[in-house]
């Protein structure tokens, strides 16, 4: 944790964290503790009267259908687009593990749309898949399909899933490389040696050994579920129609906007907070049995 | 150049770990003095504690006239040659060098100067613009050196700056640390745990075991005259013979390979003791004698190793590669008086008057 | 490796080309998009091969500004996009380094709790924290400034955690040596430790420039007026819900010059961007 050899000084170190202790007091931990503060408080509907009515906000939540049902959202979201980004990246990520030639460059033709913002990623998505004018949503009208993510709730979830996979693909092919490539070639050698068919190696040699990865990724897939893909949703659907893609952080989102109903969107920003807080512990838990390899 | 004063020096961590405990000595004005023990004896804590880089718990360290306990290293007037060189692997070999010069505001034409001359002396002229990784494990040796020549340090540390190197090298540089210190003849102090390095560079050792010094001697004395059992098994390869013995009669110990003659002018002992002869004190002998069947002997070019027993104590006997020596076959060995020494058996003390 | 004989040699070729098409596929179509006017568009005519407008809409985007709900040209929002990134960037290696320098380097009472403070915030982002944030920026009146769009977001566990990592690996001996040059502490960091760091400073910049572009949810509430917002903010402001308003060339136009930015930097330093993303999760 700490160096053999330190150096003395009293007032230097606190001097050299105060810039950032600083923005984490002012814009982390007090904001935090507000929102722990006023999802103990309801207001009036002219935001007027303000008073402190202990787990009202947290019981009126877990009473509202309309809280699981996007919980419900943001659970089938978040196993949609785990499950198809990580199967597309690691087909992917196998296919460019093997000796071909261009292996680089087809890296770096598939890692960019890393960069490219959600926001800006739905507005390509809804680009193609808008009813009226999209290229691939006349393709499937054509076929016959009442296409309609704008009306229809099952439309726009799938487009917002396509979207948020088409964005997470890169992040994971890369991890899904790295992994593979750290496994040892002498051990798939010996399997081929020992007789196993490629896609019997794949599934008891490299599967097994992938597995801290896959692992690693769920967490961090589910993580980009819940807060990244904010911009996608806000960008095409926001959370319609009729709030069948609104996430947890959207409705955070929603609820407050323009002082709307405070109270609430603060009791849920805690049970967020709540999530967070179980999520980086089972990824720092994984961290500590990689470390343990 | 000066003389190093440690006197009664301890060392307790915070975990309450006594890596030094009560250590006085002294490194006379231009002696290469190297501290010598297993790892773990308190070699290194105390050079760094002359270095400045750990705090003396009590006791106090005299560089020259000046008690150096509060100073900081760098104000010090010292030079240290690290076991992984430590060199800045961001900078030139000459920044190297000179870093800590322009670091005191030393001029620039006078950095140059002694660069220069320190690179001259070390043959690394034609490496001075190469990073270090661009160099070999003797050469980045040598920076680490020229580092801290430049600085014209009163005292020079050495920590272990042999031990990374592979085997051939090592001869090498040691030769070389050798030449320079005959030719700047500055006080040196140089940890090792390696018994040749110290046997061949130093001029004073001190044979250190669990934190307290068990000798301290010029190479000859504590390789003859051990001054604890410690210090006589530490010393030497193949280590000395150790067995049990018995007083019988003044300058006679019975031991398990019979009665020995030992030097009654060195030794006062009476009873119980341990004896301790080198296998290399140990001669064949055409009859008389001690007797003895090797069950195993190992060839090593100019000497022969012989393993055997002297009743249940296993003894190794080195003889010169001539003739030849069969296995398990008796054969009779002499013992020179002057060879034996004799240790206290509950301290491990020599008895040496 | 075991190599593959026959057909099974063509296949992953066969399977990365269409994995690269159908990644590349709507940028292409975004990039066609862009270059015909709206009323094709709009009537969902569009070719799938540019069309004749590429100068016009990329010039009326870059410097008259749409006529949807916000009139700004993109140049503006390019710049302001361009500082907040850099800002953010900078800032969150400047404090992080400075940071972990303390608490690997030092010994101090809190440390440890100083430690634990900034560790803490990876469970606090933004999302979960929106309208009290906003309410202490609007308080210290930072809405609608660069200090207001950047320094909330500025402090990073992540961007501490690695640095301090990486120091962890800097022998001691290098420290030691430094002292016996005559190398105070904030000798050696300058002298030593950033030089030593300049790698690990490129790939986090790398991350960090890509995170601080892509900023949506705070700069959409913490900025109002049109000509602060960022570029990523301003192309949802130009889709008018009423499509047939919307001027897609223009729209399409923006997105590609929102893309391009941290796509280049992806491709030209990818060398640095894999290395970032891969040791910041570490």
């Amino acid at each position: 944790m700490q160096k053999r050899a330190i150096f003395g000084g009293k007032s230097l170190p606190y001097l050299l964290l105060l810039p950032q202790l600083f923005v984490v007091a002012v814009f982390f931990y007090w904001p935090a503790s507000q929102a722990l503060w006023q999802s103990f408080l309801l207001q009036d509907a002219f935001g007027l009267n303000t008073s402190f009515v202990w787990f009202e906000n947290y019981k009126e939540l877990f009473e509202d259908t309309g809280y699981y049902r996007t919980m419900l959202t943001t659970a089938v979201f978040a196993i949609m687009v785990a499950g198809l980004s990580l199967s597309l990246a690691l087909l992917l990520a196998v296919q460019a593990d093997k000796s071909i030639k261009g292996a680089s460059v087809y890296k770096t033709l598939l890692i960019w749309p890393y960069a490219v913002a959600p926001a800006v990623a739905g507005v390509l998505w809804i680009f193609m898949f808008q009813p009226s004018l999209g290229v691939v949503a006349q393709g499937i009208r054509a076929m016959g399909w009442n296409w309609n993510p704008l009306l229809n709730g099952n439309d726009a979830l799938t487009l917002v899933v396509l979207a948020s996979t088409w964005k997470q693909i890169s992040y994971n092919f890369l991890f899904f490389l790295a992994g593979l490539q750290s496994i040892p070639r002498a051990v798939i050698e010996a399997a081929a040696i020992d007789g196993a068919s490629p896609a019997r190696r794949f599934w008891t040699i490299i599967l097994p050994l992938l597995s801290p990865t896959i692992f690693f990724l769920v967490v961090v897939n589910i993580v980009y579920v819940f807060f990244d893909t904010f911009g996608i949703i806000d960008a095409m659907t926001q959370g319609g129609p009729s709030k069948a893609t609104e996430t947890l952080v959207y409705k955070v989102f929603f609820d407050g906007r323009l002082g709307g109903n405070l109270g609430s969107s603060a009791a849920q920003s805690v049970i967020l907070m709540i999530m967070v807080v179980a999520l980086t512990a089972v990824q720092f838990r994984f961290i500590e049995r990689r470390v343990a390899y | 150049m000066a003389t190093v004063e440690l006197t009664n020096i301890k060392k307790i961590y915070a975990g309450g770990v006594e890596a030094v405990r009560d250590v006085s000595l002294t490194v006379p004005n231009g002696s290469f003095t190297v501290l010598l023990g297993p790892s773990g004896c308190g070699k290194s804590t105390l050079l760094r504690m002359i270095a400045g880089l750990e705090t003396i718990t009590s006791g106090t360290c005299k560089i020259g006239e000046r008690v150096v306990n509060e100073i900081e290293p760098a104000d010090r007037d010292i030079a240290m040659v690290f076991q992984n060189y430590a060199l800045y692997p961001h900078m030139s070999v000459y920044d190297n060098m000179a870093y800590g010069l322009r670091n005191r505001g030393m001029p620039k034409p006078e950095i140059d100067k002694r660069v220069r001359e320190a690179a001259v002396l070390l043959a690394i002229e034609e490496y001075l613009t190469r990073k270090p990784r661009a160099l070999s494990g003797g050469q980045r040796q040598r920076v680490a050196m020229g580092r801290a020549i430049v600085r014209e340090p009163q005292v020079f540390l050495f920590d272990e700056p042999l031990s990374n190197l592979d085997a051939k090298l090592r001869v090498t540089m040691r030769l070389e640390i050798k030449r320079l210190h005959n030719r700047l003849n500055a006080t040196s102090i140089f940890v090792t745990h390696d018994q040749v390095e110290a046997m061949t560079l130093a001029d004073q050792v001190v044979v250190m075991n669990s934190g307290r010094i068990e000798q301290i001697g010029a190479p000859g004395e504590v390789y003859k005259h051990p001054a604890s059992r410690f210090v006589a098994s530490f010393i030497g390869s193949p280590a000395m013979n150790l067995m049990t013995g018995k007083i019988v009669e003044p300058g006679v110990v019975e031991t398990p390979g019979g009665k020995l003659p030992f030097d009654a002018k060195r030794f006062s002992a009476s009873g119980e003791v341990e004896v301790g002869i080198r296998p290399e004190d140990i001669h064949t002998a055409s009859s008389g004698g001690t007797s003895f069947t090797p069950e195993l002997v190992e060839e090593l070019g100019a000497t022969r190793l012989l393993h055997g027993n002297f009743g249940s104590t296993p003894i190794i006997v080195a003889i010169p590669a001539s003739g030849t020596v069969h296995e398990n076959k008796e054969m009779r060995l002499s013992i020179d008086a002057q060879a034996v020494q004799l240790f206290d058996k509950a301290t491990g003390r020599s008895l040496a008057r | 490796m075991v190599e593959h004989r026959g057909l099974g040699r063509v296949v992953p070729y066969i399977i990365l080309t269409l994995g690269v098409a159908i990644v590349a596929f709507p940028v292409y179509l975004c990039f066609v998009g862009s270059t015909h006017p709206q009323e094709i568009t709009a009537n969902g005519q569009m070719p799938l091969t540019p069309g004749p407008i590429f100068f016009e809409t990329y010039y009326k985007t870059l410097f008259v500004g749409s006529s949807g709900s916000t009139r700004e040209p993109v140049a503006t929002m390019l710049v302001n996009s361009f500082i907040m990134a850099c800002t953010i960037a900078l800032g969150k290696i400047a404090i992080s380094i400075i940071s972990a320098f303390a608490v690997v380097y030092f010994k101090f009472p809190l440390r440890m709790a100083a430690f634990w403070l900034i560790f803490i915030t990876l469970m606090l982002p933004v999302e979960v924290r929106i309208y009290p944030t906003y309410k202490i920026a609007a308080d210290l009146n930072l809405l609608d400034s660069y200090a207001g769009l950047t320094i909330p977001l500025i402090a990073s566990a992540t961007a501490t955690l690695f640095f301090r990592q990486f120091f962890l690996t800097i022998p001691d001996e290098l420290v030691e040596a430094s002292k016996l040059d005559g190398a105070g502490p904030l000798r050696f960091f300058w002298d030593t430790v950033l030089p030593l760091s300049r790698t690990n400073i490129a790939a986090l910049f790398v991350i960090l420039f890509i995170y601080g572009w892509n900023q949506y949810l705070w700069p959409i509430l913490i900025t109002t007026r049109d000509d602060m917002q960022t570029i990523v903010i301003g192309i949802k402001k130009m889709i008018v819900t009423a499509d047939a308003l919307t001027e897609w060339n223009v729209v399409l136009a923006t997105a590609m010059l929102a893309m391009l930015p941290p796509v280049m930097v992806v491709v030209l330093m990818q060398r640095w961007f894999v290395k970032g993303l891969v040791e910041t999760e570490k």
